[in-house]
This record gives structure tokens, sequence and C-alpha cells, in this order.
């Protein structure tokens, strides 16, 4: 099963055009991705060659989806392109946006965001600012290497790239079911808690590594979430502990403003809940490790 | 991106809201030609990005240009919690009535904007919030609608502001609205919004941040980077388009992916506490794709910083591969001794990932004394923590 993200899930790309669209378009069909176009009105009715794969190129999110029967598209297009790329998923009614897209200014995410929610929420929006999301031997829907790790139980959501690339790595051994990159930008699509839910409800993930980071309230919220709605362990990992108050840290929502969003603070909050926190990456992984042992 | 009070008072002012005339002066000298032009009682503010300068004494009220230069001059070059003051804004003073709160800012926890509003100003809006919470109005504001005439009259109404100053009060949400949404503010705080004894409604401080992001709709704020401020390896990286920020340690670090290089630094200041208290000595990400020109760009600014005494590359091949990495780091290290900087140095690096075996491989066949290859994170923290330690 995996959240949000199938073996049957038909993906168009956004940007597929572009030079990191096009790339990253090869690596998902390389892992199994079932992805069925791309979109770019100035080059539609033409189709792109990906190693013998011939897949066309639509006017637009709607006229992908009618011809596919496309549920995932993949956001590639420049910052400046970035809103009303998501916004025509939107208007499309596709069931996931991933947007990869880094450098979105927040009024532009504020705004596509307030638009999702004005239509119902019918889409779910991953990112921005983020790798992607990958269900190991299934699909692949974003820039997360394939190869990491295969299949297994653990769901991982995190708000870090190669931090989670790292914790694939570190618990090759067990696999994952679904593996969620949701961004470091202030305001995401998906949150914390959006993607503890869905795990918490998936047959096939029995425990959650969290990776969370300096800045905002998100992981003291989804400690909250955790306590009242969460039954399957959670291993916790938060980058940050020794960055300086006030600067800020690669991602633009990794900052430390006064007292607030410090990894103690994170730390404390899932603690609190009965979350294992690990001091490293290392460490972390052998806590999750012990858990699966014992099952 | 945080701007000084001046500048967010001129900022303001673009946008046509009522501020206080006036101007911003580096020197006495320039002080004195404000408080000529301004005529009267001014107040003379130190421009600092941090709270308390009027108990530290950074704000003082002077008559004429005289006493403006006299009080310039104290309170330029002044130390308030650890800033240095380069400049001081010069206004005219305002016989206020009563003071008020407005600002809008980014709500990351509900994904919208905010708009908080107080008639309980002047204060500090945290203590205002937890003492009086009744007099705190904070209304989600949507993103896409905005807030026009309708809304900002029931943001004024649920917040009690005076009938007398009620219409003022709408016109400066509307305005001040535009101006966060036209600028890509990610916050606006007026700190107090005044009415002065002639009825009339002002913006007596400006709390303005930016976003980064969206600086490529706005080039005119480059101008607004405080260049005196910036570390100048974090001018040079900027430069090189290099994510780096200067910390007080000994251990360089260089990484790909901002999440695994935060967790570089804890993990090096863990095995730090065990060899001397070595620290990290800065943050470097140099993102996914890590070729040799980036790599040597990024050695050169984490080297030429006389603190470091040891660096470590620490890297999770995803999409770049390990062996492109390698061979990075070891023609960086050539390119470096051509540029006649030659490394000095010892570099502890972990390969992890994609091509791992590959890239390990290339740094052992470089033979380089100054690569010390480990092949865990935590232990090649453990290794570049004692190698700095050693060699302070």
């Amino acid at each position: 099963m995996a959240i949000w993200l199938t073996k049957d899930s038909k993906v168009i790309v956004q940007g597929m055009t572009g030079s990191e669209g096009s790339k990253h378009t090869r690596r998902m069909l390389a892992a199994g991705t079932n992805v069925v176009g791309g979109v770019n009105p100035r080059k539609a009715g033409t189709t792109v060659d990906f190693d013998g794969t011939e897949l066309p190129v639509f006017a637009s999110v709607a006229d992908a989806m009618k011809s596919t029967g496309a549920d995932v598209t993949v956001i590639f297009v420049p910052p400046q392109f970035t809103k009303a790329a998501v916004v025509e998923a939107i208007d499309a009614g596709i069931d996931l946006a991933v947007v990869i897209t880094e450098g979105v200014p927040v009024h532009d995410t504020a705004a596509f965001w307030a638009y999702n929610k004005s239509k119902g929420e019918r889409t779910r929006i991953i990112g921005p600012n983020c790798p992607g999301i990958a269900s190991p031997g299934a699909s692949n829907a974003g820039i997360i290497p394939a190869d990491i790790t295969g299949s297994g139980r653990i769901g991982l959501v995190s708000k870090s790239g190669t931090l989670t690339y790292q914790m694939m790595y570190e618990l090759r051994d067990i696999g994952f079911s679904t593996c969620v990159g949701i961004g470091g930008d202030p305001i995401i699509g998906t949150t914390h808690i959006d993607a503890l839910a869905a795990f918490e409800a998936d047959p096939e993930t029995d425990a959650i590594v969290m990776i969370g980071e300096i800045g905002g309230d998100a992981e003291e919220r989804a400690a909250e979430f955790i306590k009242a709605n969460v039954t399957k362990p959670v291993v916790g990992y938060i980058a940050g502990f020794t960055a300086p108050p006030g600067k800020t840290m690669g991602h633009a929502g990794a900052i430390i403003s006064g007292s607030a969003g410090t990894a103690d603070a994170k730390k404390a909050a899932l603690e609190a809940v009965g979350v294992k926190v690990g001091k490293t990456p290392t460490e972390t992984a052998n806590l999750m490790r012990e858990l699966m042992s014992g099952r | 991106m945080d701007l000084y009070e001046y500048q967010g008072r001129d900022l303001f002012e673009r946008h046509g809201l009522p501020v206080l005339a006036g101007g911003v002066a580096t020197t006495p000298e320039e002080a004195r030609a404000i408080a000529e032009r301004l005529g009267g009682r001014v107040v003379v503010k130190a421009q600092v990005k941090v709270g308390g300068r009027g108990k530290a004494g950074g704000v003082k009220l002077a008559e004429g240009a005289e006493e403006t230069v006299a009080r310039a001059t104290d309170i330029l070059g002044m130390d308030i919690k650890g800033h240095t003051v380069h400049k001081v804004m010069i206004t005219v003073t305002a016989d206020v009535a009563e003071e008020y709160y407005f600002s809008y800012l980014l709500d990351r926890a509900n994904r919208t904007f905010l708009c908080i509003a107080s008639v309980a100003g002047g204060m500090d809006i945290e203590q205002v919030a937890a003492e009086t919470p009744e007099k705190v109005v904070k209304a989600p504001i949507d993103a896409n609608t905005g807030v026009d005439e309708a809304k900002a009259r029931e943001i004024v109404t649920a917040a009690g502001f005076p009938a007398e100053v009620a219409d003022q009060v709408v016109d400066v949400a509307v305005k001040l609205w535009q101006a966060f949404v036209a600028e890509d503010a990610t916050l606006v705080e007026v700190n107090p919004l005044a009415t002065t004894k002639d009825g009339k409604l002002l913006l007596l401080d400006a709390k303005v941040t930016l976003d980064e992001n969206a600086a490529f709709r706005h080039p005119d704020h480059e101008a607004l980077v405080d260049q005196a401020s910036v570390d100048p390896l974090e001018q040079a990286a900027k430069a090189k388009d290099l994510n780096y920020v200067k910390l007080d340690g000994e251990v360089g670090i260089i990484g790909n992916g901002a999440g695994l290089v935060m967790s570089t630094l804890d993990v090096v200041a863990y095995a730090g506490e065990r060899h001397g208290g070595v620290k990290p000595a800065n943050f470097l990400d140099i993102g996914g794709g890590a070729s040799a020109e980036v790599m040597a760009n990024g050695l050169e600014i984490v080297l030429s910083d006389p603190s470091v005494k040891s660096v470590f590359v620490n890297v999770f091949g995803g999409i770049t591969a390990c062996d492109a990495v390698a061979n990075g780091i070891v023609q960086a290290l050539a390119l470096l001794e051509q540029r006649g900087e030659k490394a000095t140095k010892p570099l502890v690096v972990r390969l992890d990932g994609n091509n791992a075996e590959a890239g390990r491989a290339i740094l052992d066949g470089a033979a380089n004394p100054l690569i010390q290859r480990v092949d865990t994170m935590d232990g090649a923290a453990e290794r570049a923590a004692e190698l700095a330690a050693a060699g302070v």
C-alpha cells in the first residue's frame, strides 16, 4: 500500500523539458515510476525520448490528466513560475502535487496554499523545496535516489533532503514503506502531522522515523498529535542542537528566533510523549533497529 | 532579511504611510545636517537589530543642532547587547497621546498570514498577550483576499480602537497590508502606532523582515543589505553562491544538504566535548551537485578562516555520486595549490551512498597526506575534532 504514492500512481512532470526536470524524469523512470508525460504549453504535442521511452508533452495539467489518467504531478519549474504551476495543478484537480522547486517566495506558497484550502484541499501538496516522496520498489516522485534502500515496513517523514537519504541508508537493512521529504520552508503543503496520520493508517507501515530541524513549532505540534493519535512506535531525530539563534541554517525555515524553535525544546516535546530521540542519525537508526528487532 | 528601523521607516513612507520626518546619519556631522534641516527638537535613535536600546541609553532627545551632534556622538559606536551602533536615525518629535500596536506576519503553524492589533501598544506585545489576552486581537488573513477596507474595519472594531481614530487606523491597516505584499515582507510591525494630541495617527517604529526568496522580483532590496555587518567570509561565500554561515569554532565543515550539514555541526560539537571543547567553525552547504570547482571554492572559504584547525567533509551521495565528489576534493586541493593557497590543514572525509566505494578508492589513490578517510559520520566527526584539538 504505502502512503500517497503506489506502483499504480501515474506521474506527470511540470517542467519536464527543463534541465532539472528532464534529468529527474529519467531517474524516476529508471526507478520504475510510471511517468506518463510532461507539461509545457510551448512544446505541447511533441514528445521527449528518455532512453527509449517516448513521453508526450501536454499543454496543461488538465490535458495531461485527460489523456493519461495521471494522478500525481512533480513540479520542477523555476520559483517565478511555481505558484502558477501549483494553481494549475489544483485547478485540474490532481490528487498529489510534489513541489521540488527551491527558493519559492513565501507569499507565493501562502497564496497557492490558501487557494488549495478554498478548493477543499482536493489536492495534496508536498513541498515546496522538498526532495519528494518515494515508496521504495513501487514508485518515486521527486529527486530522492531510488537505490538507497528497498521496501520494508518503516515510514519516514523529514524536513531535510540529504538527511533523509542518510536515514534511508542507515536503515536499508530493514527498508521503508514510504519516505516523505516535506521540505524546510516556513509554509509547506504537507506537515509532519499529515504524514504521521497517513502512516498510522497504513497497514504496511509498522513504525515511523520522524526527522525535524530547528525553526517553527511543527515538531512540538507533531508531538501533541502523536500523543493523541499515533499508536505505532515513533523514533525522532532533530538537527540543529548547536545552531546559534538568529542565523538561518540553509533552509528558509531553519532559524531559531528568540527562545522559539530550538532543537532542545523539540526533543523535550517528543520525549514527553514517549518518542525516543537519537542524538545523531546513526544513534536514531539504532533506536529504530532495536525497536523493529523486538517485533 | 531584517531591516533597520530607518529602512523600515523609509519603506513605510514610500507606501504612503504616515511617519515622522527624519533621516539617518553615520557621523555626528551628518546628524548636524539632518537636525538643521528638521529644526527644533529631535530624537536621536541608535540603529541596531536588537531590542532594549532605550534602556541601554540608545534613544535620546536633543534640542537644536549642537545637542543633536553631542547625542549622536554619544550613541554612535555604543555597544548595545553586543551590537555596535554604526548609524543613528534622527526624527522630529511627536506629541503622543495614545500608543497602539499593529502588525502583519507569517503564521507558520496555520500556514497563512496573521494580523495582530492591540490598543495596548508601546510595550512588548507578547507580554500584553500573556497578561491581558482580551486586549490583543489576532486575525488570520487570507493570502488571496488580503486586507481591504471591510477586513480592516473588522479588525479595527474587534481590537476596540476609539471611534475618533478608527478611520485613520483602517487606512493604515490597508496601506500597511499593501506594503507587506508589495515588498514580500514576512513581518511588518508597528509598535507604537500612536495618535498625537492633535489627533493624527503616526507609525513611530518600524520592524520589517523581507523574504530573501523573493529577491528576484525586488532588485532594490539588494541595497538594503548591511554590508558592514556581514561577515567578510560570508560575503565572499555569497559571491560564489555558497551557503555559508560563520560560527566560532575550530572544525571547518563542508557537507551537502542543509539538514545533513546541521546534523554534522551537532555531531562535531558532541565529539568536541571529548576533545578540548572544539566546535564547528562554520556551516557550509555545497548543495546536491558537488563539482570540483564548487568543492574548491568551498574549501577556499573554509580554509581562509584562521580559526579552522581541521576540516570535515561530510557527503552523502544521493544524486551526486561519491566518485565525482572524491575527484572534486582531489582536484580542489590541486586547484588551491595552483592558486597559491596550498592547503595545510588536515581534511577528514566521509563519503557514503551512491558510488561510495569508487569515491573512497579515488581518495586512497590520491595518497594526499592531508586527506584522512573515515567511513562513518560519527567516526569522522570524532577524528576531525581530535585533529582540531591537536592543532589548536
